[in-house]
């Protein structure tokens, strides 16, 4: 299944039509210690680069973008106990939410994972 | 996700190839690049909490303002027109809370203040450094003198370790008459030596605990920090931590909780309002404090905690029964008490502990409760108290 990022530090697995979303290591390495995760409600329709989730870490509050547009079809409910799951696993138990994609052809727009690393390498 | 990446002219702090060599994550902080974390910021914080965490403060402002004649009474004069402190029962060795205030009585800085024999030692923010520097230097009678240490570094040692730490590191008191550091009291302070520097030890700090704050030469501070850093009791602490510590210890943080347009006593500093200045006055915004004090201020500064895990930020709105009431002055994640907190400056009618309000965060209305300050009781070693 492909893996796909987007320049603000998500990351979308992409199989078929349908999708999970997290944010990068980078980017919980940036956040610190995250003490809240708010995820999307199951059957909110995103748009690509809309404000899907918050996650608020001892620092900041910050948002979560859709990497594409759809519908959340699940979301982790482990998070709501241990939302440090975005810190020890951000791009694997700590993921955000399940959607099933509006638009596959969006995906087209997105990083792959040697032209995310380069991104982060020049920040 | 939002990731800011700040380029900025930044001055760099004495340390800072020391901080870097520790992993220290460097930020812009009042025109420095400092470090907001090593480790972890609740790991940090926690540690401070237990053992014994090494601030730099270097950012601040460290200065003198003196006068020839031999009791400091002109520089004593000087300082009184422009702070609400009575500097007349200031012992030697002896450390007092202050505020600057404009002629409204809001408040332009707030400082730590110590009488040495030659002068008055002034620890000022970093941010605010250079417009009070001005604003003291425009306010100065001839004959009275504002020196700034820029030749100085600034670190906190903080801690319920830090006694015992700073304790066998060799430092000497620079006089017969000075205590070793152990027996220093809060809000004490004095002249030491360190292998062949001069330095300036008070016990003091601005995380609630027991800690001390070391004015250290430049030319020797990388030395000194890392005769610190070696004691295995102590660990680097960033400045996410330092605000993290000071919210749950209720001390306001200059910038946010305290601004020109709030006076002392809506700030709950009245005790920074001495006696004798109440009556006498002679300070700038007298008459608008003084009003204040009679009449009770119109709006608090109260601590606020909040349910559940989403913590409110500087800019939310208070409301009770869904009218605005105030707003979130600074608010964070509380790692001592595992839910977050906040101070907020509100109408005084909705002020009092135990008042339920809400605070709008991003459209949620998070149930928050109106609690004394500060959050986590204080653990300073203060005189007359075992």
């Amino acid at each position: 299944m492909p893996r796909y990022f987007t320049r603000d530090h998500e990351w979308i697995d992409v199989d078929g039509a349908s999708a999970r979303v997290g944010i990068t290591a980078f980017a919980q390495s940036q956040l610190g210690d995250i003490t809240f995760v708010e995820v999307p409600a199951v059957g909110a329709v995103l748009v690509r680069g809309d404000s899907a989730a918050v996650i608020d870490s001892v620092k900041a509050a910050s948002d979560v973008y859709a990497p594409v547009g759809g519908t959340v079809t699940a979301i982790n409910a482990a998070l709501e106990d241990a939302p440090d799951l975005v810190n020890s696993a951000s791009e694997s138990d700590g993921w955000l939410w399940d959607m099933d994609l509006a638009d596959p052809g969006e995906v087209d727009d997105l990083l792959d994972a040697e032209a995310y690393a380069e991104l982060v390498a020049a920040l | 996700m939002s990731l800011t990446h700040e380029i900025e002219d930044l001055a760099l702090l004495p340390l800072d190839a020391w901080h870097r060599a520790r992993g220290g994550r460097m930020v812009p902080f009042a025109g420095h690049a400092m470090p907001v974390q090593y480790e972890g910021i609740i790991a940090e914080h926690v540690w401070t909490r237990e053992q014994a965490g090494l601030f730099d403060v270097s950012h601040m402002g460290q200065l003198v303002v003196s006068s020839a004649d031999g009791d400091q009474s002109a520089a004593q004069a000087a300082l009184e027109a422009l702070l609400p402190a009575d500097l007349s029962t200031l012992a030697l060795g002896g450390q007092r809370y202050s505020l600057l205030l404009n002629a409204a009585g809001g408040i332009l800085d707030d400082l730590m203040i110590t009488r040495w024999t030659g002068g008055f030692f002034l620890v000022v923010n970093g941010a605010t450094r250079a417009a009070d520097i001005a604003h003291i230097a425009a306010h100065l009678p001839a004959g009275v003198t504002l020196t700034v240490r820029d030749d100085h570094g600034l670190l906190a040692l903080q801690g319920p370790r830090a006694a015992e730490v700073l304790a066998t590191i060799g430092l000497e008191p620079a006089l017969p008459q000075i205590v070793p550091v152990e027996r220093l009291w809060f809000m004490s302070a004095g002249p030491y030596r360190w292998h062949g520097a001069d330095l300036h030890v008070s016990r003091s700090g601005y995380s609630g605990e027991d800690g001390y704050e070391i004015a250290v030469p430049v030319a020797a501070i990388a030395a000194f920090a890392e005769a610190l850093a070696m004691h295995p009791a102590v660990r680097p602490i960033g400045l996410g931590a330092r605000d993290s510590l000071r919210l749950e210890a209720g001390l306001p943080l200059y910038g946010h909780d305290l601004t020109p347009d709030i006076d002392p006593v809506e700030a709950g500093l009245g005790f920074a309002i001495a006696k004798r200045r109440r009556v006498e006055g002679g300070f700038p915004g007298h008459d608008r404090i003084a009003a204040a004090l009679a009449s009770g201020p119109a709006r608090r500064r109260v601590g606020l905690a909040l349910a559940g895990r989403l913590a409110a930020r500087e800019g939310a709105t208070v409301l009770a029964d869904g009218a605005p009431v105030g707003t979130v002055t600074s608010g964070g994640f509380s790692p001592s008490l595992g839910h977050p907190i906040a101070m907020a400056l509100i109408d005084a009618a909705h002020a009092v502990p135990g008042t339920e309000l809400t605070i709008d965060v991003r459209g949620r209305a998070l149930a928050a409760r109106v609690v004394p300050m500060p959050f986590i009781p204080h653990r300073y070693h203060r005189k007359g108290v075992a």
